[in-house]
């Protein structure tokens, strides 16, 4: 009964590259809104808003959007396949792409924490020893918000394994290739013999999401004792 | 040296100060608020000011009417929190290293060894500043701001963190680091032993206002009157020589121009000539040679100048027949009813139990 089909195995593999894929490439990004929410500045609202927005529209909205943004004939989406080849719409770097979206604003707040909780004069000790704002940051900030930034990434990586509403509205559910163990336990569900890899399919889900919340917990503790 | 004319403005504080010297070790003092570490900062670059200038060796920093503004990180200007403020995530060693990075080849006047010997923190550098306690982390943090060899190190509180002990280590530290590396100081302070210790001049900070400006000696008995508890810390500093130690009573006598100055503690003879500190509070002014008195060091002296300003407190200033400084802490009413005056001959009588070996 704890065998997992091949079919099975195929979704799991896939949901770990799209996870995978999808938290590496918004980190960077991630790592900079953090930092810039950390501090004040005019606009600093709207950028809150804006990263927390796909934590509250409805999974199907931010799907739609990116459909119409990034689909084939979506503005963003014709211009990078002309120019640069790179397609999302029903491709598995769609699906990352929704993943990476859907996860964001759980991926920037441990991170935007952790560089709350370093002392603001730490940077200011930098410069007085003649490092500039990057090397400050890269020397100092960035060194010491890195606990946030590891559980950042494996909450972030554990919400973007679960993703399923703005996937499967933006690139469906295509086997090898869209088809993530959210997608296939949706499709298990539908069929009529699917209930026991449902199953299957759902404890591992629910095994790999705790392994991911409890290692982010890990790291937020170290952040903490150290700050 | 340093030249600063700035107004900078937060909340509802506001800075408005302009002072100039070439002391190599200038004093900014003033009670707690005042806006001396603000004053500081502006120096170092780590705030702005809303306008004025300021200048260090002849190099304009900042100037708001010129537009010039140059970064915390090209002023080479060193900073020493009262906290330390170690990089937690690096070791000792490389927090020392930091500022080394960033310093001009030819300018790297510190080595690693000559900077870690006198400070003595050559056995800590695989720690993490986590492990240190907090006089090594402020010997590490002076070390570190001396390593990236500045033009000039800015000195925050140095000592307010520490017990009584630590802070006379650290300032025979500091006094060790200026001398050795000939880095101009500018020591934020609102303890006179520590100024009139370390500092040339002092420029004395009050309500976001230069109100005085001069030697210690000078500035200090004044100015100690706008500090709480400013009178318990003026103290002024003698040099003695080691004349001889009486087994017996266990007191050593130390020769003094102005008499012989007894110390309850057994003091080495090599380490002449001792310094010994006298607060203001620990001393008496008498007109004649008392008798029949506990007090077995009398020190004679001429009164040099009487500060009082209607409050119930006056600071007597006693110049010493070698030219040395002495402060009294007295009463208005002791000056009147003594009938104390300016160029008068006095004793200055001090318990030598009032003097132990921790303070010199």
């Amino acid at each position: 009964m704890f065998e997992l089909s091949p079919q099975e195995i195929e979704a799991a593999l896939l949901s770990l590259k799209i996870a995978g894929v999808a938290t590496l490439a918004a980190l960077p990004i991630a790592v900079m809104i953090g930092f810039a929410l950390s501090r004040s500045f005019p606009g600093h609202g709207l950028l809150n808003a804006a990263t927390h927005l796909p934590l509250v529209l409805p999974p199907v909205v931010t799907g739609y959007a990116l459909l119409v943004l990034f689909g084939r004939h979506g503005p963003v989406g014709a211009f990078l396949a002309e120019h640069f080849g790179v397609v999302f719409a029903f491709r598995w770097t769609g699906a990352a792409l929704a993943a990476a979206t859907m996860s964001f604003p759980l991926l920037v707040r441990p991170i935007r924490l952790s560089f709350e909780a370093v002392d603001p004069r730490l940077p200011q000790v930098a410069r007085s020893l003649g490092a500039g704002r990057l090397w400050s940051f890269l020397l100092v900030e960035l060194p010491l918000a890195l606990p946030g930034v590891f559980a950042g990434a494996a909450l972030g990586f554990a919400k973007a394994l679960g993703e399923f509403g703005a996937t499967i509205t933006f690139v469906s559910n295509i086997p090898g290739e869209t088809r993530t163990i959210p997608a296939a336990i949706y499709s298990l569900i539908q069929s009529p013999d699917g209930d026991v890899g449902a199953l299957r399919l759902a404890l591992l889900a629910t095994a790999l999401a705790v392994a991911a919340v409890l290692l982010s917990e890990a790291m937020q503790r170290r952040a903490g004792r150290r700050a | 040296m340093i030249d600063v004319d700035v107004a900078w403005r937060r909340g509802a504080f506001a800075l408005q100060a302009a002072f100039a010297t070439k002391a190599r070790a200038l004093a900014l003092y003033g009670p707690s608020g005042a806006g001396k570490s603000s004053l500081a900062m502006l120096v170092a670059g780590l705030l702005k000011p809303d306008r004025g200038r300021i200048a260090l060796d002849g190099e304009t920093l900042v100037d708001t009417a010129r537009g010039i503004w140059l970064p915390p990180e090209r002023r080479r200007v060193g900073v020493v929190f009262q906290d330390a403020l170690l990089f937690p995530h690096l070791s000792v060693e490389r927090n020392i290293l930091f500022g080394r990075l960033f310093t001009p080849k030819a300018e790297r006047r510190a080595s690693l060894d000559a900077v870690i010997g006198p400070l003595g923190i050559g056995h800590l550098l695989d720690r993490r500043p986590g492990a240190l306690s907090g006089g090594e982390k402020q010997r590490v943090g002076i070390a570190r701001a001396l390593m990236a060899s500045p033009r000039l190190l800015i000195l925050d509180e140095p000592t307010a963190a520490l017990d009584a002990a630590r802070r006379a280590e650290i300032m025979t530290l500091i006094e060790t680091a200026r001398d050795a590396f000939e880095t101009p100081l500018l020591l934020v302070s609102h303890s006179p032993e520590e100024i009139s210790r370390l500092a040339e001049e002092v420029v004395v900070v009050d309500k976001g206002a230069v109100i005085a400006q001069g030697p210690p000696s000078a500035t200090l008995p004044g100015a100690a009157r706008r500090i709480e508890g400013g009178r318990f810390q003026l103290a002024s500093a003698l040099y003695a020589q080691y004349k001889s130690y009486d087994p017996r009573y266990g007191v050593t006598r130390l020769a003094h121009p102005a008499g012989e100055i007894l110390v309850a503690a057994h003091l080495p003879a090599a380490r002449s000539p001792i310094r010994v500190e006298i607060k203001a509070t620990d001393v008496v002014l008498a007109r004649a040679r008392p008798e029949g008195v506990s007090l077995r060091t009398a020190l004679s002296a001429t009164v040099a100048a009487i500060d009082e300003n209607g409050g119930p407190l006056a600071f007597a200033t006693l110049a010493l027949p070698d030219g040395e400084k002495l402060f009294a802490s007295i009463t208005r009413l002791a000056v009147d009813e003594m009938g104390l005056r300016v160029g008068q001959e006095v004793f200055a009588l001090v318990k030598s139990v009032a003097l132990d070996e921790r303070e010199m």
